[in-house]
C-alpha cells in the first residue's frame, strides 16, 4: 500500500493551484455578487488543458490519470465551486462518457474537441419532473428513418446557456420499462429546435451557469446516437460515478477552504483577552473540519486508484460524494460561525462557501439517494453487472501517445 | 542561441521564518519552490526561443543539494530543454562570492553561451549580487533590472534592454554574451503545461561536482567564502495598528483624519 502522490501528481497540484489563486481567488466574489458567469476563467480552463486533464492526447487531451483528475477539482472548488462544477459537466459527465461509451468515429468527432476546450459539454438529464427518479424523465426521441426527433425539456444543467454539446437522455420507448426505453444522444448547440436559457435566484455557484434546454423537434443525427438503444440509463448512472467523483474530490478541496479561512481567522481574532483559537468550542469545529477533510481525501483517492486500476467504483465514489458534499456543509456552517458576524457578510469568502455547499449536497444523488445505495450495496440488494463498455484503465503508455 | 538560466531553489514565499536562539534560520515544513523571481527568467528565456522560431536551447542551471530539483523540474515543466544541477558537498556555506563563482565556472564548461538569465534576487537571502558577480567573472555584459529586452541580434552580437531605474527606464545596448537581470513586469511567467509535467518527472538531471567544473576547492564553501556571519537574529516584528475612521459624513470623517494628522504632526 502506498498512500504518497507522485512528483507528476503534485506538479498537477502546483500548477491548478497557481492558475485558481492568480486568475480566479482574486475577482470571483464580484462575478459571485453580480451573478455573472466568470466566462473567462473557462476560457482559461480550456487554454491551460484542464478541460482535457485526463482524457488520452490521441483524444485531444492532456494524457494524465483520473487521480490528477481529483487533485484538479479540488484545487478548484478550494477557490470557487464554479470552477468544479465545470469540470464535473465538461469532463466527468460527458466527455468520459464519451470515451467511456463513444465510438471511434464519436471520439474522433466529439471528444477531441471537447479534451481541447473547444467545445464546452453540459449533460441533459434532469428536467422538471425527474430528478432523483431518472426513470421518470419524459423527454422523448423518435426514429425517423436516419434521425432521431427529439422533445422535451431539461432543467438545472450547468453550462446550459453556455456549452456546445449536450450529452442528452431521451425516452426512445415509450412501452419498456422506465429504466429500459431511454437512450443518450449528442445535441449540439447549432441543431434546430434547441434553445437555452439560465435560471436566475440560485442560492449558490452565482459566478458559474445553471439553466435549462428545451428540445422542439430536434433532428439528431442516428450517429450523434451514444450506446445502444435502451442503453441511456446505463449510461447515465455510468457517467455519474465519474460526475460524482469530481464532486467528492470538489467538495473536499472546499472543506480545505473552509479549514485554511478559520484557522487564519481564528488566530487573528481576539475574545476575552485571547485569540478564539484557543477557545476549546472554536478547536473543536476546527478539529471537525481536519477530520472530515482527510477522510475526505482519503474516500476520493481511493475512488480514483480504482478508476485508474479500470475498477468498477460505484458504491466507492458515491460514498466519496455523499460524506463530502454534507461535510462540506457543515465545515462551510461551522466556518462561518468561526468568523462570527463577520462570516455572516460577504466580506468574506466563508458565506460564499456555504451557499456554493449546498447544491452538492442535492445534485447528481441526493444525499438521501446516497444514503440508500450505500444501504443497499451493504445488504446485497444491489449489485455491479458487467457494463458493455468499462471506463478505460490508466494506461500512461497509451494514453499519452501521440496518434 | 544557447540561453542558459541560473535558478535556485527557495521555500514558498507563504513561509514563516524563525530564528532560534543559536542563530539557525528555520522555514518550518514550508514546501521547496523555483525562487518566484526566477520566474520571470525562465519565461523571458522561453519567449526568446519562441521568438527564434525555437532557433535556440535553454538551459537550466542551479547550484544546490537535492532540493535544488524542485526549482529545474518546474522550469523543464514550463518548457526548457535541459538542465543540469550543480553540487558538491564541497559547495556548503557558499556565499554569494562562492555561489558567482561555481557558476562561472558552469557556464564556462558548456562553452557556447551567450545569454545569461536571472531573477532579480532570491527570495530568501535578497541579496541580488550573484548576476553581477556571474557577468564579472565570465566578462559578460551585465545587465541588471531588466524590464524589456528590446532587441536581441545573435548574429550581430548584440542585444538592446530597458533597465527599470528609481529614477525611470534606461535603454542600454550592449555586445552578446550578456548576463541579464530580469525584473516583475518584464513578462507573465507561464504555468507548466501537463505536457511539461510528464517530460519534468521523466526528464534526467545531470549533476556537476567541482571536479567536473573543474572548480578550484579553495574558491567554494565557506572557504571561498568571504561573508563571516557574526550574529544571526530575528528582525523585531512590525509594530503597527490600524484605525479605520468612521464617521457620519466624508466631510466629518476627513475633518477627524485631518485633526489626527495634525496631531501626530504629520501634516
Amino acid at each position: 500500500m502506498d498512500f504518497s502522490l507522485t512528483p507528476e501528481h503534485e506538479m498537477v497540484v502546483r500548477m491548478v493551484r497557481d492558475f485558481a489563486e492568480k486568475e480566479v481567488a482574486p475577482y470571483v466574489k464580484e462575478y459571485d455578487r453580480a451573478h455573472k458567469p466568470f466566462v473567462r476563467a473557462i476560457e482559461r480552463m480550456a487554454e491551460l488543458g484542464i478541460l482535457g486533464i485526463c482524457i488520452p492526447v490521441r483524444y485531444g487531451g492532456q494524457g494524465m490519470d483520473y487521480i490528477s483528475l481529483g487533485l484538479a477539482c479540488e484545487e478548484l472548488e478550494r477557490v470557487d465551486t464554479f470552477l468544479r462544477v465545470v469540470m464535473s459537466v465538461h469532463v466527468g459527465l460527458n466527455s468520459l462518457g464519451i470515451f467511456q461509451w463513444g465510438t471511434e468515429e464519436q471520439k474522433r468527432r466529439f471528444l477531441i474537441p471537447q479534451a481541447r476546450g473547444e467545445r464546452w459539454a453540459a449533460f441533459g438529464l434532469t428536467e422538471p419532473g425527474a430528478g432523483s427518479d431518472v426513470a421518470a424523465l419524459a423527454a422523448t426521441a423518435r426514429r425517423e428513418g436516419d434521425v432521431y426527433i427529439l422533445n422535451g425539456e431539461k432543467m438545472w444543467i450547468s453550462l446550459a446557456s453556455m456549452a456546445h454539446n449536450f450529452l442528452v437522455f431521451a425516452r426512445t420507448d415509450p412501452k419498456a420499462p422506465p429504466h429500459q426505453g431511454i437512450t443518450a444522444f449528442i445535441v449540439e448547440r447549432e441543431m434546430r429546435g434547441v434553445t437555452t436559457g439560465d435560471i436566475h435566484g440560485k442560492l449558490g455557484v452565482r459566478a458559474g451557469s445553471t439553466g435549462w434546454i428545451a428540445m422542439n423537434d430536434v433532428e439528431v443525427p442516428a450517429e450523434n446516437r451514444l450506446g445502444e438503444e435502451g442503453e441511456g440509463f446505463k449510461i447515465a448512472m455510468s457517467c455519474l460515478d465519474n460526475g460524482r467523483y469530481t464532486i467528492g474530490a470538489g467538495a473536499t478541496g472546499l472543506i480545505r477552504a473552509c479549514l485554511e479561512a478559520s484557522v487564519k481567522y481564528a488566530q487573528e481574532r481576539r475574545t476575552f483577552g485571547r485569540p478564539i483559537a484557543e477557545h476549546q468550542l472554536v478547536q473543536q469545529m476546527i478539529a471537525r473540519m481536519r477530520r472530515d477533510y482527510e477522510i475526505g481525501r482519503l474516500l476520493y483517492l481511493r475512488a480514483g486508484w480504482l478508476k485508474n486500476q479500470g475498477v468498477r467504483n460505484t458504491w466507492q465514489t458515491s460514498l466519496a460524494k455523499w460524506f463530502a458534499t454534507e461535510a462540506s456543509f457543515a465545515a462551510a456552517s461551522d466556518a462561518v460561525q468561526i468568523h462570527g458576524a463577520y462570516g455572516y457578510s460577504d466580506e468574506y469568502d466563508v458565506e460564499r462557501f456555504l451557499r456554493n455547499a449546498k447544491g452538492a449536497c442535492i445534485y447528481e444523488g441526493t444525499s438521501q439517494i446516497h444514503e440508500l445505495i450505500q444501504a443497499q450495496y451493504v445488504l446485497g440488494y444491489r449489485q455491479d453487472k458487467p457494463l458493455r463498455c468499462e471506463l478505460p484503465a490508466y494506461d500512461p503508455e497509451e494514453w499519452q501517445r501521440e496518434a | 542561441m544557447h540561453i542558459v538560466v541560473c535558478t535556485k531553489q527557495t521555500p514558498d514565499s507563504a513561509a514563516k521564518l524563525t530564528v532560534d536562539a543559536a542563530g539557525n534560520v528555520s522555514w518550518g515544513d514550508s514546501p521547496i519552490v523555483i525562487n518566484p523571481w526566477d520566474e520571470y527568467a525562465v519565461e523571458e528565456a522561453l519567449l526568446i526561443k519562441e521568438r527564434l522560431g525555437g532557433n535556440a536551447t535553454v538551459t537550466v542551471i542551479s547550484m544546490g543539494p537535492e532540493a535544488a530539483l524542485e526549482a529545474l523540474k518546474h522550469a523543464i515543466a514550463m518548457g526548457a530543454d535541459e538542465a543540469i544541477r550543480i553540487w558538491d558537498p564541497a559547495f556548503e556555506g557558499s556565499d554569494t562570492l562562492a555561489t558567482s563563482y561555481v557558476l562561472a565556472k558552469a557556464i564556462q564548461k558548456m562553452g557556447d553561451v551567450d545569454l545569461v538569465l536571472f531573477g532579480k534576487s532570491a527570495i530568501d537571502s535578497q541579496t541580488g549580487q550573484v548576476p553581477v558577480e556571474v557577468a564579472y567573472r565570465l566578462g559578460f555584459s551585465p545587465l541588471t533590472y531588466v524590464i524589456k529586452i528590446a532587441e536581441l541580434d545573435p548574429a550581430g552580437k548584440s542585444i538592446t534592454v530597458e533597465r527599470l531605474l528609481e529614477q525611470g527606464r534606461q535603454v542600454v545596448k550592449a555586445p552578446l554574451p550578456a548576463v541579464v537581470g530580469t525584473i516583475k513586469g518584464i513578462n507573465e511567467p507561464r504555468y507548466p503545461s501537463f505536457m511539461g509535467i510528464r517530460k519534468a518527472t521523466r526528464a534526467q538531471y545531470p549533476v556537476w561536482s567541482a571536479a567536473d567544473i573543474g572548480a578550484d576547492p579553495a574558491k567554494v564553501g565557506a572557504a571561498g567564502s568571504g561573508v563571516r556571519w557574526t550574529r544571526i537574529f530575528p528582525p523585531p516584528a512590525r509594530e503597527g495598528k490600524a484605525e479605520i475612521i468612521q464617521a457620519e459624513t466624508v466631510e466629518e470623517t476627513v475633518r477627524i483624519l485631518v485633526d489626527k494628522l495634525m496631531a501626530e504632526k504629520v501634516i
